[in-house]
């Protein structure tokens, strides 16, 4: 017998390449890739060269010119700023739609698909038309709906507008709050946060190694969150004045000035999306429950827990498992759906992207922005969402 | 493997290729149809009409007559919003736009590709506002909402107004102008702002039109027109003279309803009629193209006042910009020789 030299592939003389399953799956997937890379290439070549027929070329320059248009909801700019700056003001509109609408979207998903389980008769029937009605409206349609026929009917005009206490004034123009501004005297009061919030994560890590060691169950943020407000309070009054004042809502010939104002679009399309996406996720939770056999239910019932608490502590937290996959499709589509925004007049980034393709004429490099920020947008939410999965997963004891 | 390959190729099939060494006027003669980009919500310049089902006015005749000059009645017209309209335009997907579209410096450059031909209504941006508000001029506007509609140079326009007179604005951005509008109807804003003969269109559809009034202001130079794509000459110069046509014809008295036998011999008219000089070879057209033209529209003032006089929307010709240059306009015909 002769010995084989090491790393010679062993290979039967009779079997030729072309039907050697290792070659051929190794040669596949060379082709496939060949393919998908040929046709990018195509696709790229075919926009340069249709561009460059018609004259055009594709460059970033104009962001750094003056975008000369007004934005009135966001961080603050004025028309003078660049254009790329207006853009990242809409990015932030977006991000702030987004993450208020996914919180939102939650709350009402988690309490409805709850709900569609109840054993009320009553409550399960609401839940399940409040599921089908709104799941099988189009968004666009709910968006107009809540903006148009809800927000700008049903709200009084802003010089009768409704006086919350507060004062909160809520008209067709939006929502307007009285919001702390900050004063020349903020900048000593800083300096005892930051010193309180060096204090609290210190007392926190040291209280998680304490109970640790003890091998007991607690919350170490108790202590660490106090520390932290009587830090505040100190600098409160040792301040030299107060370092914030309530900045009231006044109304002035056309629109209340001052204090923090909600527009009616971002009302209505943090509202609609909500509402819409609640619908959907209504529907995974219950689909996660369900997905928890019931022996798990009358076992946990066995031993004497309410029900609150059997869904709490056994039902849950197996049925988590189930939900955020599905779930984090759900946030990605309401980040993505925010960009009807435009249609009732709310400044996200699509809004913005437009306005300023139209100034410029640059409409591929304003697609290509577009499509980048919300790309990132969804990657990272999805990465967040992947790493909660993992941190949740099953661990086999 | 063999069926993704499969797929990938019929994929690749299906998408078109672009033709390449052809002239507009040949793709168009070609096709047998000539492809418009208008607007279909602003009556008077280009909507749908509920009655006939059809597009009607002031940019749609304008679509017509080059047709007629091209010697096509096959017209599909292109409904397009504000943002798109440009592109439709520089991607082949439209011949012409006639949409109440602005003449501006950077879109007639060779950075966007655009062409604009000669102007055909001159506008300029105005406001209209609550006549409850009592509002005189827009130095009275400092600190109000304003609702726009995207995509149009209004955005650009209305900052700088305001800029230039220190007043505070706050602005509401709309896709559609009917969104938009009905925002300022409903009073989530204090005015709506866009060319005034527009404002003149929209009020019209407000719930209650005599609640509303247009400012005297003026706050820009809004040169309205039809565009071609950038390059090819012979295509823009068809539409150009389509346009003069129509400034001729007025200037000399011809009409839709005379065109048909008029006779004159003023050397001038004579080569417009095509009866002599051979003015359509130099545009690569027969010699009644212009003739045709007049027939199917009639002359510039016959459109203005089909559409834009007091059966339509009512707005005063005489004196204005859009008069003919010997009544102190802007309407004027370069040498037809």
């Amino acid at each position: 017998m002769r010995l084989r030299p090491k790393g010679e592939r062993r290979r039967s003389p009779s079997i030729p390449l072309w039907r050697d399953i290792r070659v051929l799956r190794v040669a596949s997937q060379i082709l496939f890739l060949a393919a998908i890379a040929a046709g990018v290439w195509w696709l790229m070549n075919n926009l340069t060269t249709n561009l460059e027929e018609s004259g055009l070329s594709i460059g970033f320059r104009f962001l750094k010119d003056t975008a000369g248009f007004p934005i009135s909801e966001g961080i603050p700019y004025e028309p003078t700023d660049a254009n790329g700056y207006a853009f990242l003001v809409g990015v932030v509109n977006t991000v702030r739609v987004a993450v208020i609408g996914i919180i939102l979207a939650t709350i009402i998903g988690t309490f409805v698909g709850i709900a569609r389980l109840s054993g009320n008769w009553l409550v399960r029937k609401l839940a399940s038309l409040y599921v089908e009605t709104v799941r099988n409206i189009p968004l666009l349609v709910q968006l107009f709906f809540w903006y148009f026929a809800v927000m700008l009917t049903a709200l009084p005009l802003v010089q009768d507008a409704i006086r919350l206490p507060g004062p909160i004034y809520l008209s067709r123009r939006g929502l307007y709050l009285p919001w702390p501004q900050m004063t020349a005297a903020f900048g000593t009061w800083s300096w005892f946060l930051l010193g309180g919030g060096g204090l609290a994560v210190a007392i926190y890590l040291l209280r998680r190694m304490q109970l640790r060691r003890a091998d007991r169950p607690g919350f170490p943020l108790g202590w660490a969150l106090l520390a932290l407000l009587a830090t505040a309070v100190a600098g409160w009054f040792l301040a030299p004045g107060n370092p914030l004042v309530l900045d009231v809502p006044v109304l002035k010939r056309f629109n209340f000035e001052g204090g923090m104002w909600l527009s009616t679009s971002f009302s209505a399309l943090v509202i609609g999306l909500a509402t819409y996406t609640g619908a959907f996720i209504a529907e995974i939770v219950r689909a996660g429950i369900v997905a928890v056999g019931k022996p798990q239910n009358e076992a946990a019932k066995a031993l004497g827990l309410r029900r609150s608490l059997v869904l709490r502590l056994v039902v849950l937290p197996q049925a988590l498992r189930v939900i955020i996959p599905p779930l984090t499709s759900q946030y990605l589509n309401l980040t993505k759906n925010s960009s009807l925004a435009i249609l009732i007049g709310y400044y996200d980034l699509v809004n913005v992207g437009t306005t300023i393709f139209n100034q410029t004429g640059r409409a591929v490099e304003m697609i290509l922005l577009i499509m980048g920020s919300y790309l990132t947008m969804s990657l990272l939410t999805s990465l967040m969402m992947n790493w909660y999965n993992r941190r949740i997963r099953l661990v086999e004891r | 493997m063999r069926r993704i390959l499969l797929a990938a190729g019929l994929l690749a099939l299906m998408i078109p290729v672009v033709a390449v060494g052809q002239t507009t006027l040949e793709t168009i003669l070609a096709r047998g149809r000539l492809v418009c980009g208008v607007n279909n919500a602003l009556p008077g310049f280009g909507f749908l009409d509920a009655a006939t089902g059809e597009f009607a006015g002031f940019d749609i005749d304008y679509g017509k007559a080059i047709a007629a000059a091209i010697g096509l009645d096959d017209i599909e017209y292109v409904p397009l919003t504000a943002g798109e309209r440009l592109t439709a335009l520089q991607t082949g997907r439209i011949d012409v736009l006639i949409r109440n579209t602005t003449w501006t410096l950077t879109r007639d450059s060779k950075e966007l590709g655009l062409d604009f031909c000669p102007t055909t209504f001159y506008d300029g941006q105005g406001f209209i506002v609550r006549k409850a508000d009592n509002i005189q001029s827009i130095m009275d506007l400092d600190g109000a909402t304003v609702c726009v509609t995207s995509g149009t140079t209004t955005e650009g326009n209305l900052a700088d107004a305001f800029r230039l007179n220190g007043l505070t604005l706050n602005t509401q951005v709309f896709a559609e102008t009917e969104a938009a509008f009905g925002a300022y109807d409903a009073g989530a804003c204090d005015c709506y702002t866009s060319d005034k003969s527009q404002l003149a269109s929209l009020r019209t559809t407000a719930t209650n039109p005599d609640d509303h009034t247009i400012l005297p202001d003026t706050i820009s130079k809004e040169p309205l027109g039809p565009l071609v794509r950038h390059g090819d000459d012979e295509w823009f110069d068809i539409v150009k003279w389509v346009v003069f046509a129509t400034f001729f014809a007025e200037e000399h008295g011809i009409t839709q309803a005379n065109v048909a036998g008029f006779t004159s011999d003023n050397p001038e008219i004579r080569r417009f009629l095509g009866l002599e000089g051979g003015m359509g070879a130099k545009l690569g057209l027969d010699e009644d193209w212009a003739v045709r033209v007049i027939a199917a529209v009639g002359n510039y003032g016959e459109i203005y006042e089909r559409h834009l006089g007091p059966a339509g929307l009512d707005i005063p010709r005489a004196g204005s910009l859009n008069d003919l240059y010997i009544d102190g306009g802007l309407i004027y015909c370069p040498a037809w020789r």
